[in-house]
């Protein structure tokens, strides 16, 4: 009788740790065990500033995707996104970086297009925008270029 | 003036010794955590001792250690007016730095001393002399299984202290303070990475080798009499708890 508590005490603390573990790493973190869920599509920027792996892509504000990576392919920046699977995006749409509020954090608004078309897995988004350069406008305004 | 130069060298030279001792210690222990026969039984039994019996002061600590970083960066954040980072900033400080940490000086206290008492009073009543006369290792017996099982225990006691930890904020944050719930959680999601977290994982499974060494080590090669055994577990504490401090700078400046 001993021996079975013992081995179930250490049972329950170690699966005590484990679902903690769990839900930190899956729940809090989104470390995606399985990618079925989501194809990857990619767009290239002239100007990627700010956006790094991991951050939101969107549409209408609404969560629908992250970017896996940021490269560099012929001087400009190459964003590769992975879409979450039941979201469609059409061949006109439209990337662009945009940040949150002033000082916020960067993500990839889509903007959806009209064509019937739509964008397969490893295609590419054509249109893009890149990041507002809070800098340059401002030197802009304060050198009257604007 | 001489005679200082020469307690000097002679202390250096002490303090090397020592290191390599211990370093030496180490490996050994470490070549027999993967030379069967394995001892699962014993190692059962310091799991629970360094795990189970451990849970409720983690508990307590990360109740607590929460709730305490929820009040201080809610004050510090609204000189800023971004309360609404809240989530993210005790997550993130739990997560790469109070969890890790505050268990394993908790541990120390409570589990290392412990192994350190128990390891050195077997050395002064001659009861590992006593092993290796019956030809049984020592090593084996004592020191591997409290190294694996800390091991194994210290990052899971690390994440359930910061799973609690962020409920502990959350209990603040969300229902003392009046942030909004969506606002804690969803936001400590978008500035989460995996990284974040591994990082974590691999401070508390060092410090998990750390304090079981230490612990071992000091137990292992105490000196006689009870006074003896006192002066290792009060070196063993200060040793492990200084030793995780120090590497938990160097691993925080490698994956800053």
């Amino acid at each position: 009788m001993r021996k079975f508590d013992l081995e179930f005490a250490v049972g329950i603390f170690v699966l005590l740790g484990i679902l903690s573990l769990g839900y930190l790493s899956v729940q809090l973190a989104r470390f995606e065990v399985f990618e079925v869920g989501y194809y990857v599509i990619e767009a290239k920027f002239e100007k990627a500033g700010g956006i790094k792996r991991g951050a939101g892509v969107e549409i209408a504000g609404v969560e629908i995707g992250r970017v896996r990576e940021v490269s560099l392919q012929n001087y400009e920046a190459l964003v590769a996104m992975s879409i979450r699977r039941d979201v469609k995006i059409q061949e006109d749409a439209i990337a662009s970086i945009k940040t949150k509020g002033i000082i916020g954090e960067k993500y990839i608004q889509i903007t959806p297009g009209g064509s019937e078309r739509l964008i397969a897995e490893g295609g590419k988004i054509r249109e893009t925008e890149s990041a507002l350069d809070l800098e340059e406008l401002l030197s802009k305004y304060i050198f009257g270029t604007l | 003036m001489e005679k200082l130069i020469r307690k000097i060298g002679s202390k250096a030279i002490f303090i090397i010794r020592m290191a390599g001792h211990m370093f030496i210690f180490l490996v050994k222990s470490i070549c027999y955590i993967f030379i069967p026969p394995f001892k699962l039984k014993l190692l059962l039994k310091q799991i629970h001792f360094i795990g189970n019996k451990s849970l409720l002061v983690i508990v307590l600590i990360g109740t607590f250690t929460g709730m305490v970083l929820a009040l201080q960066l809610f004050y510090t954040l609204r000189k800023f007016g971004s309360e609404a980072m809240l989530g993210p900033a005790i997550a993130l400080s739990l997560i790469r730095e109070l969890g890790p940490v505050l268990t394993a000086l908790t541990v120390t206290g409570r589990a290392g001393s412990a192994i350190t008492a128990e390891i050195g009073i077997m050395r002064i009543s001659e009861q590992i002399d006593a092993l290796t006369a019956m030809a049984l290792n020592p090593l084996r017996y004592l020191v591997v299984p409290n190294i694996v099982a800390a091991l194994i225990a210290f990052p899971l006691l690390t994440a359930i202290f910061n799973v609690i930890g962020i409920f502990g904020g959350y209990l603040v944050g969300v229902e003392l303070l009046g942030l909004s719930a969506g606002t804690y959680f969803s936001q400590m999601k978008q500035y989460l990475d995996i990284v974040d977290i591994e990082i974590g994982l691999y401070k508390s499974i060092s410090f998990g080798l750390i304090v079981s060494w230490i612990s071992c080590y000091k137990g292992y090669y105490t000196s006689y009499g009870a006074e003896g055994v006192s002066k290792s577990t009060t070196e063993a504490v200060v040793l492990s708890s200084v030793l995780i401090l120090i590497w938990d700078y160097f691993i925080g400046a490698i994956y800053l």
